[in-house]
């Protein structure tokens, strides 16, 4: 059984230290296997959020080697190295050890009217093809890890910035067949602090362990957002 | 002391809870709701859920087939009245997720689509592709967000409940992120806390189901009903445990031995791989013990074959399985088998409660699968939890909403609270001796996979209760370690281990009580169900700090008990 060195950022922001903790690995070992076992067997006063363990529930993301990924469904082996960092995720206020503040990412994400709105009050199934739902579900299967805002480099330096995941969120609304708010979404993201603030590095896209592609989302948003935005200009009544 | 009031609190952010909120919502725009969680709502446990929710929508179906399947499933432990408030009230509920954005898999003519699923005679398990919980929870957690009168506490960890002599009057808390203690003060209360899997080492459950809920409903004097009923799931794959769908053999996945036999065959020739879960899984164990299991590092397995659906169709209907078998154990369900063993996966026993959710004690009402209303009986049929969450939470959401209409704020008995105080921030890090929170959890979770599992018998359950109580002793000696209040894990850990040892005792009584085999609770030394004698709910209360046991009736319409073939 090979041995890994876990480098782990410990303490709260007004005393830390980077910690060292040996853990065995073998096949098949994840870095959240790691985390369990240094909190079982070598330091129980290390605090990390985990639940899941299946890459469904968004709790577990921290910075591997300075790259954002969800704890639970990285393998250490394929990472190759014998020493691996682990730091709270970057761009988040730090609470402590590899636990972050989530309340203004989930706030970003409230901003953009992630619900499905209707005007009318449906009865029976609302029909939608396969073809339809094809078109924005990949944007459904977000976890709400907060991995890209992590890896985006506006969203690391502007804490106003809604963030990839956020941006996805309203892209998905506005693609989904059945909804009717896409003008009460374009207001919000077409803000200064919305889409137009994407430099489509596309590192969000990377860091995504669902394999979705928000920046591809924030680019299509940018598209109806101009739309949205020339209407405005030319009074043509946007109001919804 | 942070203390923070609202008319209906609710405690548990999955499917349930979040049904429940905005059920309230809508029932009533002026009342203040208050939805807590030790968890950010959208990392509940409700998102591990994959197959499908249970409806009745289509031509061919029908309310009494599908009543007759939960209850034939339940071998005949459901009460009866209640199911059929539940599969009416369904159907309902797959509009309601739809209207709200649920990404619903379609049929090519735009309609709904639905999947065969283990014990259900007609394919009503609606789906979402194979993460209908998770899409599910996410569409409760975005229709929440339009409610004004939805106030969201997440992570905080609630400690125990307060009930005075007029019924409900608060809560206890920790504010996870900064330490502090909390007083939450309401006219009611819903509990939404799920199940406690984490009892067993092989779980599908998440990290974070403790069985919390059901421990402090105990510790206040409340009713626990049917605990001993634990469902294993036949197919979490090994090493991990993760849940792969009975959706995949919905889909047409076979079961095999190491003969390359399809055995369900042998033990249920109509519904073969889709026969009940109870079922699937001790015929699984049968030809694991007579060898022909496989064996390997992590223990015996058997195979899931999914290889002949094609990758085709594996993507589109199963895509979160393959992604698990390819992440998580660097299979590819089209190439080859994947590994699987009967895994503890859900909690049919739970917090005693009437049909309109309401509890015994006055302002608690409970949902989920925390609650135990009984739809599920001994034995739960797949695609019905997901779909018991909506149809009592929202009926949970609705009655509690009416209730505080006309309801008063009791009075706090601030002695608990300060007991409460003391039990958290003085005692719990008293240094006391070497024992430990992974030490212990490790033997109560051994003794409850080996003793207490899918095949027990008197001896064992004896064993196991031993070992639960001096367990219990040896937890005065833990103490926690972590000195800093922001985010201690440490503490954390330890007040859900306490509440697992607490309903640890509750399931093995429960067990040893219980003289004949019923759904999930199979006793090889009494191998028969007995409808004579054991046709009756078990509810365990403590009084004076000892469980006792009693027994109320099942609630039987128009069917009949029967023989359970498949």
């Amino acid at each position: 059984m090979d041995k890994v060195i876990f480098r782990i950022k410990k303490g709260t922001p007004e005393k830390w230290e980077y910690r060292d903790y040996e853990v065995p690995v073998e096949n098949g070992t994840t870095i959240l296997d790691a985390l369990y076992y240094i909190r079982d067997n070598i330091d129980r006063t290390l605090s990390f959020r985990a639940s899941c363990r299946m890459e469904v529930c968004g709790s577990c993301a921290v910075m591997v080697n300075n790259f954002p990924r969800t704890a639970c469904s990285t393998q250490i082996k394929t990472i190759g190295k014998k020493v691996i960092t682990l730091e709270p995720l970057a761009g988040y206020p730090w609470i402590r050890d590899l636990v972050v503040d989530f309340d203004g990412f989930f706030k970003k994400h409230e901003s953009v009217k992630p619900y499905l709105i209707r005007k009318d009050n449906p009865e029976g199934q609302l029909l939608q093809s396969p073809e339809q739902l094809a078109k924005y579900k990949q944007f459904t299967l977000c976890i709400k890890c907060g991995a890209c805002l992590a890896a985006c480099p506006v969203a690391v330096s502007d804490p106003f910035y809604l963030g990839p995941a956020a941006l996805a969120a309203a892209y998905r609304f506005n693609a989904d067949s059945r909804d009717q708010g896409k003008n009460l979404r374009l207001a919000v993201v077409s803000d200064a602090e919305g889409c137009w603030r994407c430099h489509f590095s596309s590192e969000c896209s990377e860091a995504c362990p669902k394999d979705i592609d928000p920046a591809g989302a924030i680019q299509k948003l940018k598209v109806q957002a101009a739309g949205y935005e020339l209407k405005k200009f030319l009074h043509l009544g946007v109001k919804e | 002391m942070e203390k923070i009031e609202a008319d209906l609190l609710i405690l548990g952010a999955g499917l349930a809870g979040l049904r429940a909120a905005i059920s309230a919502a809508e029932t009533d725009k002026n009342i203040k709701i208050a939805v807590i969680s030790k968890l950010f709502f959208l990392r509940s446990h409700s998102v591990a859920a994959e197959g499908g929710t249970a409806a009745v929508l289509y031509e061919g179906d029908s309310y009494d087939l599908h009543a007759y399947d939960t209850i034939k499933g339940s071998d005949y432990l459901a009460d009866q009245d209640a199911v059929e408030i539940f599969v009416r009230t369904m159907p309902k509920e797959i509009l309601d997720l739809d209207h709200w954005g649920c990404p619903w898999s379609r049929l090519p003519d735009g309609r709904i689509a639905q999947r065969p699923f283990g014990g259900h005679s007609f394919p009503r398990a609606t789906y979402a592709a194979d993460r209908t919980g998770f899409h599910a929870l996410h569409t409760l957690y975005e229709r929440m967000l339009f409610y004004e009168n939805i106030e969201r506490y997440q992570e905080y960890f609630v400690t125990s409940f307060i009930i005075n002599k007029e019924g409900f009057s608060g809560l206890t808390a920790i504010n996870m992120k900064n330490g502090e203690f909390v007083l939450f003060r309401g006219k009611a209360l819903i509990i939404a806390t799920g199940g406690l899997g984490r009892l067993y080492s092989f779980t599908t459950y998440s990290h974070t189901v403790t069985g919390d809920g059901a421990a402090m409903a105990l510790k206040a004097g409340m009713q626990l009903k049917d605990m001993e009923f634990i469902q294993f799931h036949p197919t979490g794959i090994v090493p991990s445990g993760i849940l792969i769908t009975e959706g995949a053999r919905g889909e047409g996945g076979y079961l095999l031995n190491n003969k390359n036999e399809r055995f369900m065959q042998k033990y249920a020739p109509q519904k073969m791989e889709l026969a009940p879960r109870d079922v699937v899984s001790r015929s699984m164990m049968w030809e694991i013990q007579e060898g022909r299991g496989f064996t390997g590092p992590w223990g015996p397995y058997l195979l899931l074959d999914l290889r002949h659906l094609g990758d085709a169709k594996i993507r589109e209907r199963l895509p979160a399985i393959r992604d698990i078998a390819i992440k998580f154990n660097g299979i590819d369900p089209k190439d080859e088998p994947l590994p699987v063993r009967p895994a503890a996966h859900y909690t049919m026993g739970g917090i005693h409660a009437d049909n309109d959710t309401s509890t015994p004690v006055k302002g608690i009402f409970t949902a989920g699968e925390a609650s135990c209303i009984s739809i599920h009986g001994a034995n739960r049929l797949g695609s019905n939890s997901t779909a018991e969450c909506l149809v009592f939470g929202d009926i949970s959401g609705r009655n509690a909403a009416l209730y505080v209409k006309n309801a008063r704020m009791n009075d706090i008995d601030m002695e608990k609270v300060k007991a409460e105080e003391n039990r958290i921030y003085v005692e719990a890090f008293k240094k006391r001796g070497d024992e430990t929170v992974p030490l212990l959890r490790r033997e109560l979770n051994n003794t409850m996979q080996e003793k207490v599992g899918i095949f027990r018998n008197e001896k064992d359950l004896l064993d196991a209760l031993k070992i639960v109580k001096s367990l219990q002793e040896r937890f005065r000696n833990v103490y926690v370690e972590d000195r800093v209040m922001e985010y201690n894990t440490n503490l954390f850990t330890y007040l859900e281990l306490d509440n697992l040892l607490e309903v640890a005792e509750v399931v093995i009584l429960g067990a040893i009580a219980r003289k004949e085999s019923r759904g999930a609770h199979y006793r090889t030394d009494y191998p028969k169900r007995d409808d004579v004698n054991w046709m009756k709910h078990t509810i365990a209360q403590k009084v004076n700090g000892e469980i006792q046991l009693s027994y109320i009736p099942v609630r039987v319409t128009k069917w009949k008990p029967e023989e359970r073939k498949y």
